[in-house]
């Protein structure tokens, strides 16, 4: 299939980076591009293609951050059993809040504030309860060994993260050719007329919320091991749930490589407005959103529309979005 | 547990911080309900407006409350020049792209404000911002009675707007039915804008009244976004008795979920306020239609 | 600012050929040091000032010959924003890294100080941590990482110790405690520490509260106050919210037998005491400070004030970090980031302005740092303890 040869190649082009360089900018740029792209297709398995837009996806990331730290703190676990704890509690999140939120049919901005909210409740109760170390956070000890999930050079993670993103390509790409993937889009184009011809959107919904927590808190996991620290701000904070939205809308919502393209354009952006004008602090940020304006006035489908656009495919690219009719 | 002054001077502290909410909501509501747009750039336009609030009185010598009849008009300026001007014309009408853009203009106005204003917390001083006011055994900041006073005011003034003017009545008629009301020759861009502006303006009126009692610095803004929305959401989507009732309820149980749960877990009531509406009333308090 | 034109002259220049501006130009022979703050986002104030105080330190160092154990070669800084991010102070980290330097000061806030000493380390990247005051940044047992100062631990237990001596001293009239702070690392764990040790010295802590950041209204919390009505008050947050605290105590005419802060945000900050000169008075705040006896810690702060800025506790202890460096550099008499590693950990750095006396480092904790009492009397900032620093007798209980 063509989405899997295109991962593939993928994956053995950005796998074998680690090989040509050892520069340290270049493997720790790769892995935070990589780090965003995880986010951004996390939250594009429900917004792209469920047409759920979540505003809190940080709550998935902070599940899964700080379970990873705990199940190794508190219980002594092994980290790469953490991992499948931390990916196992941020799906069950994502059930809960899913279940709760469409069995009472919020649906747009409703749905979308109600996860800010959600966000927002995890963190203040993070910020007051000692066993996630309330405001002081919690520490991961630095013991570097394979077995503990602490490389001493950047390839490690690299390629850690990588394999996260390979899972979330995957996923995405069984989602663009499979019945399941098929419901949901429906749901999401039309949900009444989805239902009509037997789809349960609440249980489709719901599942993809499932995943896309799943995802979203794998990649809470693997900053904590990378940073080894982590305190409610970081974790459940807006920052991060504005990065998975903004990387997935700006790359082209509910495709395969939408996010992927998102995410790398913003980091580089951010990376390359961070020095500029150094002696003005400030004016990097002006640029970065500057350009992030200008971005959605004239790549309204987001970037991967213009391939499309340009390439004149006959349109693979499913509706995007709701215009207002 | 708390006397019963104490409680009493709780609620009372809380209306009046929420009145200063419920300003800050109006706006915010009036652009939700009629424009659905979800506005990221709220809390940085509050900063714009705090700043011009400041520098009036620092450079000029203009007493905030004086101030306006000078910020007020700026702000639905502004207002109307953001809309028409960059988000209307950046997002082609798509919700998710207006939240990109808006929050791309939150982030450069945060940033611009930092080149050049610098990053520290300014506060201005007048001869009435250390004054409280008896009432009963507890002791209100006189700032923030005015700006009870001023949501008050301003709430009523909102209604007449939208009730017996035409504007009002055009307002009305695109935020129920947009096609309908172009086909009947409303000009929807200019009503979008319009409606835009007197949301800013709100905002220009609620720096007024929050000056005298708080601060200014770039970051000042994002502290009461999520406020702001949480209220929107109580009162129902387009309704300022809502937005009013709603930012003095959000108030109180903000202050009394303070004093109970402590400043920092009190915090959580307001959102788990926020989620039960969303949950079980998602049309608010108020708030007529889905 | 001529200072600042002078730096974008030459690194407009240069900025095209590299990634960072670059300060200083081509020059023989130059000392490459990585200025690591978060001077844009929530921490911009601090980070600016921090940034500010290593500069003037960069600029004293040079204009008196630079490293002279290496020819007067002169101290170039490559200037790093993080972006009050600890993942934009790593990546900063790895391109200072690349960039060459030989070390870091930054980075202000603790938990960035936490991932770019962290990152410096696997280069074994010396680093400079010029406030960070939570204690597991050199509680890790990474090699490189050197702090100037003291952490919270240290400022708590003096801040207990000092405490009981002020009470005894004036008939221990005051018994009953309320804490304040806010809610992250520095708070929170300041509070832990102060609740811990006050009981044993016969204090009872009534109550402990904890606010957000940013935390928009303080009245509930006075009227918690007045309901428990401590005899003393310990606040320990940032500048905004202790400002505003305090203000708002005045408002509500609450006044404790002492304000007594621990690493208090507007408390021993002359901007505060600049701005609000009544809700100031008589704070006592137990904070980084310089040694008052010593004329050079003047002169930098009229520089300071002379460019329109306030002496706040991030410019001289930024300052300072950078002249360690500098003094280690010259010792190491080389670029080589171990020798200079090395230099740091022998160092017996004691000509500067803190109030440490002779530097000794024990895993990277420099154990002479200590926070000093202070107390604003008449408008101005005074030492009050040690005897060795101070200026007035302290005011203890306030008569209000």
């Amino acid at each position: 299939m063509k989405d899997f040869s295109a991962i593939t190649v993928f994956v053995l082009l950005v796998g074998s980076i680690p090989f040509f360089t050892e520069s340290g900018v270049v493997l720790n740029f790769v892995m935070m591009a990589l780090f965003a792209c995880l986010l951004a297709q996390a939250w594009n398995i429900l917004g792209g293609f469920g047409g759920q837009f979540s505003f809190g996806h940080a709550l998935f990331f902070g599940t899964g951050a700080y379970v990873q730290v705990m199940a190794q703190v508190h219980l002594g676990c092994n980290p790469w059993i953490a991992l499948l704890l931390a990916i196992g509690m941020s799906a069950m999140v994502g059930l809960c809040v899913g279940a709760l939120s469409f069995r009472y049919g919020l649906k747009g901005s409703y749905f979308a504030l109600v996860t800010l909210a959600f966000a927002e409740v995890f963190r203040i109760v993070a910020l007051s309860v000692a066993f996630t170390g309330a405001g002081v956070g919690l520490m991961l000890p630095l013991r570097e060994s394979f077995s503990n999930m602490q490389f001493a050079s950047r390839a490690g993670y690299v390629w850690l993260v990588l394999g996260l993103v390979t899972l979330a390509l995957c996923t995405t790409a069984w989602l663009r050719h499979s019945r399941f993937g098929a419901y949901l889009q429906a749901v999401r184009d039309n949900e009444d007329a989805a239902r009509a011809i037997g789809v349960d959107p609440f249980m489709v919904k719901l599942w993809a919320t499932v995943i896309s927590g799943a995802l979203m808190g794998s990649g809470g996991a693997f900053y904590v091991q990378v940073f080894q620290y982590i305190d409610p701000g970081l974790a459940f904070g807006p920052h991060t749930s504005v990065e998975a939205l903004v990387g997935a809308i700006v790359g082209g919502m509910g495709t395969l490589w939408g996010p992927v393209v998102g995410a790398l354009t913003l980091h580089v952006l951010a990376d390359v407005t961070r020095n500029l004008f150094g002696q003005l602090p400030g004016i990097n940020m002006v640029v970065y959103g500057a350009v992030l304006v200008l971005i959605v006035m004239f790549m309204p489908s987001g970037i991967s529309g213009i391939r499309f656009h340009l390439f004149k495919q006959p349109s693979k690219t499913p509706s995007i979005g709701k215009e207002q009719v | 547990m708390f006397d019963l002054s104490i409680l009493f001077a709780s609620v009372l502290n809380g209306i009046t911080t929420g009145a200063v909410y419920a300003l800050i909501a109006l706006g915010l509501t009036l652009i939700y309900g009629v424009l659905h747009i979800i506005n990221f750039a709220h809390g940085a336009s509050l900063m714009v407006a705090l700043y011009g609030v400041y520098f009036l009185r620092e450079k000029i010598g203009i007493d905030p409350y004086l101030a306006l009849t000078i910020v007020v008009p700026a702000m639905f300026a502004f207002g109307y020049v953001l809309q028409r001007g960059i988000i209307n014309r950046a997002s082609h009408g798509k919700d998710e792209n207006i939240l990109l853009v808006t929050l791309g203009i939150s982030i450069v106005l945060e940033n611009l404000a930092l080149l050049f204003f610098k990053s520290d917390t300014r506060n201005i001083e007048t001869a009435y911002t250390l004054t409280t006011v008896n009432i009963g055994t507890a002791m209100i900041a006189l700032p923030k009675l005015v700006a009870f006073i001023g949501a008050l005011v301003v709430s009523a003034i909102l209604l007449v707007v939208m009730r017996f003017t035409f504007l009002g009545r055009a307002i009305r008629a695109v935020a129920k039915e947009k096609h309908g009301a172009r086909l009947m020759g409303i000009d929807v861009d200019h009503v979008y804008a319009m409606c835009f502006g007197i949301g800013s303006a709100c905002l220009g009126a609620a720096a007024c009244f929050l000056l005298p009692a708080y601060y200014v610095n770039p970051m000042v803004g994002s502290g009461f976004v999520l406020v702001a929305f949480t209220i929107v959401v109580l009162g129902g989507m387009g309704s300022f008795v809502g937005a009013f009732l709603g930012g003095l309820l959000i108030g109180v149980v903000e202050s009394i979920g303070g004093l109970y749960l402590g400043e920092s877990l009190g915090q959580v009531g307001i959102f788990i306020i926020f989620i039960a509406v969303l949950l079980f009333r998602p049309q608010g308090l108020f708030g007529g239609r889905t | 600012m001529t200072s600042r034109r002078q730096f974008i002259g030459q690194s407009a220049a240069a900025a095209s050929a590299m990634a960072f501006p670059l300060v200083g130009g081509a020059q023989p022979k130059t000392v490459k040091v990585g200025v690591l703050h978060p001077v844009t986002g929530a921490l911009a104030y601090s980070g600016q000032q921090c940034r500010e105080g290593v500069m003037m330190a960069i600029e004293d160092i040079n204009k008196l010959g630079g490293i002279k154990s290496l020819g007067g070669a002169k101290i170039e800084a490559l200037l790093g924003d993080a972006q009050s991010t600890p993942q934009a102070g790593a990546a900063e980290v790895e391109k200072m890294n690349e960039a060459g330097v030989s070390a870091i000061v930054g980075a202000f806030a603790s938990a960035i100080c936490l991932a770019t000493t962290q990152a410096a380390a696997k280069y074994n990247l010396p680093h400079v941590v010029d406030v960070g005051v939570a204690d597991q940044i050199v509680e890790r047992g990474l090699k490189n990482t050197f702090r100037f100062g003291p952490g919270y631990k240290k400022c708590a237990e003096v801040a207990v110790a000092n405490l009981h001596v002020l009470n005894t001293a004036a008939g221990k009239p005051a018994r009953s405690v309320m804490i304040i702070h806010e809610e992250s690392l520095f708070g929170t764990g300041t509070a832990n520490l102060l609740a811990r040790e006050l009981p044993g010295y016969g204090y009872d802590v009534k109550e402990i509260v904890k606010h957000a950041n940013p935390t928009r209204d303080f009245n509930n919390i006075v009227l918690r106050m007045k309901q428990v009505n401590p005899d003393i008050v310990i606040p320990a947050n940032y500048y905004n919210e202790y400002a505003l605290l305090v203000r708002t105590m005045q408002q509500q005419k609450v006044s404790p037998k002492a304000i007594y802060s621990v690493l208090g945000g507007a408390a021993s900050s002359y901007k505060f005491v600049k701005e609000f000169p009544d809700a100031a008075n008589g704070i006592i705040d137990c904070n980084h400070w310089f040694n008052p006896r010593d004329k050079r810690s003047l002169d930098l702060k009229k520089r300071v004030e002379a460019k329109n800025l306030f002496f706040s506790y991030e410019v001289f202890m930024a300052y300072t970090a950078m002249r360690l460096l500098a003094d280690a550099i010259e010792r190491a008499k080389s670029t080589d980031r171990a020798a200079i590693i090395d230099a740091l950990n022998k160092s017996t750095f004691s000509d500067h302005i803190m109030p440490y006396g002779t530097t000794q480092f024990v895993n990277g904790q420099n154990m002479g740092a200590q926070p000093l009492m202070t107390q604003v009397v008449k408008g101005d900032i005074k030492v009050i303890i040690p005897r060795d620093y101070r200026e007035v007798e302290p005011i203890f209980p306030l008569n209000a």
